[in-house]
């Protein structure tokens, strides 16, 4: 896996591993992000249905970008099956609720331990084999759990689907996207405070070894079986938790949705986004989200009349495009950019 | 038991699954000399398969022509991929390989779908005789001719790789690139003809696979079912290819047939190949005929 270099301007005065462990690298940035935070509070009361349920969308595919990354950019695992965790937890939480009636606000989360259990499963040939051939394996388990959604009539509904109840918080129905925002907004929250929280635990560090060089990581102790197995189920976790909330957000869970097409836009947000970066991931989860609203906007002036009805294909196209001219142009995403922006400001008028 | 169903689905089996080992072939291809892994095969046989359909019934040319001229837009065509997909990406880590062919594949299979929509469409009747009786049993012309351009294909990679000048460039590429180029073998060509070749030979598959069935969106499948045969057979043997090719044709008609006589559980046929997958990458996780990584610290 590509080492993710951070390119701190020249001089590093960080003198503590404290220091160099913050999340938040200054004060202002801290502030930069409650007031973020704070904004986003607010954008309910401001913004129109339309943008609101474009930020939906966001959260719960940066939830489950966020957990695709921990596999991916911090484990150096690649998983193919992503969209299919994300699908079993939208599945599962239904499911529970449906048969049980246990309330979805606790669904949610179970629904993430679930898909854990189940990433846990579909990890053990990690512990096997890697790189190409785990791709490969994932891919697999893809189809395997593609192929039991649409067969397990009793889990999933089957090929009509199942309904998915709308989230009761303590007597309020979250019915309205106003209300389901925050909800939304509170995982979002959670998730990204748990991966840049991972990344600084003894666990994290020892999932970064496995990915910088695996047989190192072996020789000073890091149990390789136990760490490539667990970073597929912490990240089945983040994908559960995004996809129960994809599930009750659309209030209908069908099989079809979970395919092969879904895990490669998970991967195509955290490599735009950046791989082994937790914004990263959300940023990708922005692009990806984005990128056909944009397309749709640029092809009513671009294409000609005769041929808009290609607009739905154009809009397809513009996804595996930007993967392939990110990889090309831009290999460590968003977030490098960000970075290299951010530094450009710092030093200015000094190139370095 | 149906013992005459059974018959019939092995010998499907096989015939899909020479197929099967001639996209394999052309994936392995790609692998061993360019180490990379080219998720958009499905995509190159269809593409194939689209542009002589189209040669067939736009401008009406005679099959073996419309073929000819599909073979060379396919070169070019893969030789276009390879040089301004892949090149600039060589020494990238493996995952940034495998998704620029997945963001490929996935801008290919929309590009497809606009150009020649989404529907079935047949290939014009080339044989003037539908079906040949051989030993009672009747078997469909395009059934034969499968069969014998998939031979024929495998023979002609055979004796390409062991006698031709390129073949053995390619071989020397493919076993060290550094002692390859240091004996004046040029890597871009070999690069490039390994793109070409493996596209103008998928091509050829989703043409046969056309006549045999129809063109559709569908048969992108295809570059997802030579997986679990590159990986029963190795990833790295040209060989494997075609034999784990075979083994799985064979094995999920079989598994059909299963399903069909005593499990009822239905869609055995397109899943069975991804359970035999894990397990051989569970036990034997560089196939029959592939070479072990071993890693010297």
């Amino acid at each position: 896996m590509a080492g993710i270099s951070s390119p701190r301007p020249c001089g590093d005065y960080r003198t503590s591993y404290k220091s160099d462990m913050t999340i938040f690298p200054s004060r202002n940035s801290l502030y930069a992000a409650i007031a973020g935070l704070f904004l986003l509070l607010a954008f309910p009361m401001i913004g129109n249905d339309y943008h609101l349920s474009l930020l939906i969308q966001i959260g719960y595919y940066s939830i489950a970008a966020i957990g695709l990354n921990i596999l991916v950019g911090f484990t150096g695992q690649i998983s193919l099956g992503h969209g299919a965790f994300f699908g079993f937890g939208a599945i599962f939480s239904a499911y529970l609720n449906n048969a049980t009636g246990i309330p979805v606000f606790f669904t949610i989360p179970l629904a993430g331990f679930a898909t854990a259990a189940v990433g846990l499963i579909f990890g053990i040939p990690a512990a096997r084999i890697k790189g190409l051939y785990l791709a490969i394996a994932t891919l697999a388990s893809q189809f395997i759990l593609e192929d039991f959604y649409a067969r397990a009539d009793w889990f999933s509904g089957g090929s009509s689907g199942s309904l998915a109840e709308i989230v009761n918080f303590l007597g309020i129905d979250l019915d309205t996207d106003q209300k389901y925002f925050y909800l939304v907004l509170f995982w979002l929250v959670v998730s990204l405070i748990a991966a840049a929280n991972l990344i600084r635990t003894r666990d994290g560090r020892a999932l970064v070894a496995v990915r910088d060089h695996y047989l190192s990581a072996e020789i000073m102790g890091i149990n390789l079986t136990k760490y490539r197995i667990l970073s597929f189920g912490i990240s089945s976790a983040f994908a559960g938790i995004g996809g129960a909330l994809y599930g009750h957000y659309l209030g209908f869970v069908s099989v079809e949705g979970f395919t092969l097409g879904l895990s490669i836009s998970f991967l195509a947000m955290i490599i735009i986004g950046g791989l082994g970066s937790v914004m990263g991931s959300v940023l990708g989860a922005i692009f990806i989200t984005l990128l056909p609203e944009f397309t749709e906007i640029m092809a009513d002036f671009v294409l000609p009349e005769s041929i808009a009805d290609g607009k739905a294909y154009v809009k397809e196209m513009s996804v595996g495009a930007a993967i392939i001219l990110f990889l090309v142009f831009e290999p460590e995403g968003l977030a490098h950019r960000w970075k290299l922006i951010k530094a450009y400001w710092k030093l200015y008028p000094f190139s370095y | 038991m149906n013992w005459d169903l059974l018959f019939q689905l092995l010998i499907n089996g096989v015939i899909v699954g020479l197929l099967y080992g001639v996209v394999a072939m052309c994936f392995v291809l790609i692998y061993k000399s360019t180490q990379v892994v080219n998720f958009a095969q499905g995509e190159f046989l269809l593409l194939g398969a689209w542009v002589c359909l189209y040669f067939l019934v736009e401008y009406e040319l005679p099959f073996w022509i419309g073929f000819l001229l599909t073979m060379g837009f396919m070169a070019v065509f893969g030789i276009v991929v390879q040089m301004l997909i892949l090149r600039p990406l060589i020494g990238e880590p493996i995952i940034s390989i495998i998704m620029v062919t997945i963001g490929f594949s996935s801008f290919m299979q929309s590009l497809m779908s606009w150009i020649f929509g989404n529907s079935a469409v047949s290939y014009p009747q080339i044989f003037e005789v539908e079906v040949v009786n051989i030993g009672g049993l009747n078997v469909e012309t395009a059934y034969l001719m499968s069969i014998a351009m998939s031979v024929a294909i495998m023979i002609i990679f055979f004796l390409f790789f062991r006698y031709s000048r390129f073949g053995l460039a390619m071989r020397a590429t493919a076993y060290n690139q550094q002692i390859a180029q240091s004996l004046g073998i040029s890597i871009k060509q070999v690069f490039m003809m390994a793109w070409a070749i493996s596209a103008v030979v998928s091509a050829v598959a989703g043409i046969i696979i056309g006549m045999v069935s129809a063109v559709s969106t569908a048969l992108s499948f295809i570059g997802i079912k030579v997986f679990p045969a590159v990986i029963v057979g190795g990833m790295d043997s040209i060989v494997g290819g075609v034999v784990g090719g075979v083994i799985i044709g064979v094995l999920e008609n079989l598994a059909e047939f299963v399903d069909g006589q005593y499990l009822h559980i239905g869609n055995m046929y397109q899943i069975a190949p991804f359970y035999i997958l894990i397990v051989i990458l569970m036990i034997k996780p560089y196939g029959l005929f592939g070479t072990p990584d071993i890693e010297r610290v």
